[in-house]
């Protein structure tokens, strides 16, 4: 046997082979499904590979080879339908699971919302989105970058005591989709990241943070020192806490944090959720959800963009669009199950957003701390207290104390509450310290008013 | 061994479709053999589910998959080296194996040792939930319960139910002797509700399940049960008032809000955090780290639950092992790996999502065992506080000790008594310093229905947790009315 880096490899070789294998098997799939009787049918097929070392107190810890292999067929017999998948490629599988989702449609209900979409949305050209780019790494290298960055965290501070170690990972994925419609295309990505969570400790106990790069290619990722000095620096960040008294406080979100908060307003206007009445933000369109001058803009097409997409999870094409416009729900999160079942066409948003930026009037970090003079400055949050039925957000959190506009200490235990729709319409001063890194790019937030239980 | 023994439906399920032999096997466990490798191993498995949903008042979709793999580790000291094929052939389990051996300086494969089969008392009946009910009882049965729960009350809104139901073969063998099998049935019944009522609207869950089959779902009132509660639970929320904020006394109700428990010290005694010293409990063993009402349980033995094994994902047989007895540490929950580096024996808690992720020590039925407190008195000890009975779910931070959770059914508690419901809040505190202010005990010990999840780097597996009434002095709760 070859060494399991050139394994990899050979794998890395030819992509356009891998694709036009997975189209193959998406097509006899779709035949099969037609010769079991299905009206219509729709097919996705991965194969993903990777590898992942992680490297901790210097010395290896493990060798992760990733491959990830299988199909998902929906099956349509008129308005009923049924799911099927597998990891098993093989002609008797095809057929076993064809029939599985094909027994399935016998027994479910028609629904006059089920189908594929129209074939006039399928995505008809493909933006070219630069998403491919693949990383000759063998696991000595990855191990050595991972060392790297750990090297550097645990030298960064003497308060630095104990790590969980860094770890560089890489990860190719060809995916295909397609429909009885004929639309039958290929997407291919790389992913590649370097990631490093480290231990600070004193007195008064145990505190980790961490820090990552995430990007398409190699080349866009920070190099490993300075990733690991980011998150030895915030882990040491995170000690000396002191106790708060509880009250009525302004809150600021450090980008991530803001980022998940988008993301609740999100599934709050997505079509699941607004179908099975399960939102604080039913019939919003048209109304205010953010305070004034906020806009959620989605870019699909961004090249190199971590939620770049052609087409969504339904094959209809993706297109750049606002959710919120100068704080105005200006359009939901639909595909087209959930479009149909609002009587609203599919926004192309099957699988949720591609891209997903915050665009506001922006300022320096240290001129929002001014603004929010007394409050906390949120760095971590904890736990899944977030009801979106109602809108109710209470959830434990961590991070720094401000006062006067100056950091003054770390804090930590404390719970922050408040209803998500008073955030959102709360919503103060926006950072520029935007996070790259995820699919919703946005800096600080600073939410005019919370509850800070301490 | 009779003809049932799992070990030989294993070996039927997994290696016969794909003409793999005794001498196979042995002959990719070689390949797993060097100087400096301590254990090879290779997980096959088997994995079927199938779920049917009913919304708006019919079943729109329902899905079946099928999963078939195997996982190849290599452990070298400290290091470990994975892959994993979805193809159980011999050509795709020699290049995973390759791979996973990667980690190893010495070249050369080697022989192994011989095969010991494993036997363990099993704590589930070999049954297949999939095939236990027809299509359409399960379909009439979801549609039953959709007009059971809207009967119940017109401020019914909306109705999902879901059953889902799944069945996993497991073979283990590995380079020192292990060879065993276990099958693995796993079901599981929701009812999610939203009732409305003066332009308000709340949600109400009810869940359960076990490692059976359907037929406690077909031949008793369960699934009506889950309804009630499902609807019981939403209509209460309509009424809700502002939760409180700030530190004060929490009671607990039996049960399900053993959530606390394994956030506040489950995960921190897991093996991994102690053997690298990441958790808040690490080298606390004969330490106090509870108060001294507290004996903590961790049992994957009990009949038929959610979180109990026959064996383990490594396997080792499932175990009942006690880890804090009267308050004292006395125990980690350990997988094979860490166990050997921490020269101790492995507590049969080495757990894997699947064939294609890395086992590690995770909990079973996680429980704190009774006390000897009337409830009603616990309650009455409290002049103000809050009563909470039931959870959204929960997270730790292994490394500070820090654990929230999240109530979705709680009560105000003034002067002794039980007030209004309250609105759902986060409660947060230390897993140590919340297990040292545990001060009243019931004596109505309970384990959750059957929905719990624990997720741990990526992986989900299925566990149980419980425990008796308890209050604890002081905790934060986060609610909005400071």
């Amino acid at each position: 046997m070859s060494a399991p880096s050139t394994t990899t490899n050979e794998r890395l070789a030819d992509p356009d082979a891998q694709a036009t294998a997975l189209k193959v098997l998406v097509e006899r799939i779709l035949d099969e499904a037609r010769r079991q009787g299905a009206t219509a049918a729709e097919v996705g097929a991965g194969d993903d590979t990777g590898l992942a070392v992680t490297v901790r107190k210097g010395e290896i810890e493990t060798v992760e080879f990733h491959n990830d292999r299988g199909f998902g067929i929906t099956v349509y017999a008129g308005a009923r339908k049924g799911h099927a998948s597998t990891s098993d490629a093989s002609p008797e599988a095809i057929r076993d699971t064809v029939r599985a989702a094909t027994n399935i449609a016998k027994f479910t209900e028609e629904d006059p919302c089920n189908g594929l979409a129209d074939a006039a949305l399928m995505a008809a050209t493909l933006p070219e989105l630069d998403l491919y780019h693949p990383w000759q790494l063998d696991v000595a290298e990855a191990a050595r970058r991972a060392q790297e960055a750990e090297a550097e965290a645990l030298a960064y501070d003497p308060r630095i005591v104990n790590t969980e170690g860094a770890q560089v990972a890489t990860q190719r994925a060809c995916h295909v989709y397609g429909n009885s419609h004929g639309f039958v295309e290929a997407t291919w990505a790389t992913r590649h990241s370097t990631s490093c969570t480290v231990i600070a400790g004193d007195d008064d106990g145990m505190q980790h943070d961490h820090w990552y790069t995430v990007g398409r290619a190699a080349a866009d990722l920070e190099e490993p020192p300075a990733v690991g000095r980011e998150a030895a620096r915030r882990a040491v960040a995170r000690l000396g806490r002191r106790a708060i008294a509880t009250g009525s406080y302004p809150v600021l979100f450090a980008p991530p944090m803001a980022a998940g908060l988008i993301g609740h307003l999100l599934s709050a206007i997505s079509g699941t959720a607004l179908y099975r009445k399960e939102s604080y933000l039913l019939d919003c369109l048209g109304s205010p959800v953010m305070a004034a001058g906020m806009t959620l803009a989605e870019d699909p097409h961004r090249r190199k963009g971590l939620g770049s997409a052609a087409f969504d999870g339904d094959g209809v094409a993706t297109r750049a669009k606002a959710f919120v416009e100068d704080g105005v729900a200006a359009s939901y999160v639909l595909g087209t199950y959930s479009g149909r079942r609002l009587g609203l066409p599919t926004t192309g948003n099957a699988g949720g957003v591609f891209n997903l930026d915050l665009v506001a009037a922006t300022q320096p970090l240290a001129a929002l701390l001014r603004e929010m003079d007394t409050g906390v400055f949120v760095t971590r949050l904890m736990g899944q207290g977030v009801n979106l039925v109602t809108g109710d957000y209470s959830r434990g959190a961590a991070g720094v104390w401000v006062a006067g506009g100056e950091p003054q200490h770390a804090v930590d235990e404390i719970t922050i509450a408040a209803n998500l729709d008073a955030m959102f319409k709360g919503i103060r001063g926006c950072g520029d310290d935007v996070d790259l890194r995820g699919n919703i790019r946005t800096g600080s937030l600073l939410v005019e008013e919370m509850t800070v239980a301490a | 061994m009779t003809s049932n023994d799992p070990v030989d439906a294993a070996r039927q399920a997994l290696l016969d479709p794909g003409d793999i032999g005794d001498a196979d096997v042995s002959d990719l466990l070689g390949r797993l053999t060097a100087r400096d490798i301590d254990t090879g191993e290779l997980f096959f498995q088997l994995a079927r589910h199938e779920s049917w949903t009913l919304e708006d008042g019919t079943v729109k979709g329902g899905t079946f998959g099928v999963d078939r793999g195997v996982g190849v580790r290599a452990i070298s000291g400290e290091k470990t080296g994975f892959a994993y094929a979805d193809d159980i052939a011999l050509p795709a389990l020699a290049e995973a194996a390759s791979a996973a051996r990667s980690i190893a300086r010495s070249g050369q494969g080697g022989t192994a040792g011989p095969l010991v089969r494993g036997a363990a008392p099993a704590r589930y009946a070999d049954v297949d939930p999939l095939a236990a009910a027809s299509e359409d009882a399960k379909v009439a049965l979801l549609g039953r319960i959709d007009a059971f729960a809207r009967r119940l009350d017109p401020c019914v809104k909306e109705v999902t139910v879901r059953i889902a139901l799944n069945h996993e073969t497991n073979l283990v063998v590995a380079t020192d002797g292990t060879l065993s099998a276990d099958v693995r049935p796993l079901a599981r019944f929701d009812v999610s509700v939203i009732a409305e009522r003066n332009g308000r609207r709340e949600r109400g869950f009810s869940g359960g399940g076990g490692r059976t089959d359907t037929a406690w779902l077909f031949a008793t009132d369960a699934a009506e049960e889950h309804a009630r509660e499902a609807v019981r639970a939403a209509l209460l929320n309509l009424d809700a008032v502002d939760a409180p904020a700030g530190t004060m006394p929490v009671v607990l109700g039996p049960g399900w809000p053993g959530v606390l428990l394994h956030e506040a010290v489950g995960h921190g005694l897991e093996g991994d955090f102690n053997r690298k010293g990441t958790s808040a409990f690490a080298g606390r063993v004969g330490e106090q780290v509870a108060s001294k009402l507290c004996t903590v349980i961790d049992d994957a033995t009990l009949a038929n639950r959610r979180g109990s094994l026959t064996v383990d994902d490594e396997g080792t047989p499932g175990q009942r092992t006690t880890l804090i007895e009267d308050g004292i540490l006395v125990n980690y929950m350990q997988d094979k790996h860490n166990a050997r580096l921490m020269g101790v024996a492995s507590t049969g808690n080495g757990r894997r999502e699947s064939y294609s992720h890395l086992p590690m020590p995770r909990m079973t039925n996680t429980f704190l065992l009774a006390g000897r407190s009337d409830p009603e008195e616990i309650i009455a000890s409290v002049d103000r506080g809050v009563y909470a009975v039931s959870f959204g779910g929960g997270q730790v931070d292994i490394i500070s000790g820090r654990f929230v959770f999240s109530a979705t059914e709680a009560y105000l508690i003034e002067g002794g008594k039980l007030g209004p419901p309250i609105r759902g809040a986060t409660l947060i505190g230390n897993g140590p310093e919340a297990m040292h202010r545990i001060s009243m005990l019931g004596n109505d010990l309970a384990l959750d229905r059957g929905v719990g999840v624990c997720g741990k780097d990526g992986q989900s597996v299925p566990v149980g947790v419980g425990q008796p009434s308890l209050k604890i002095d002081e905790i934060i709760v986060g609610g909005t009315s400071a």
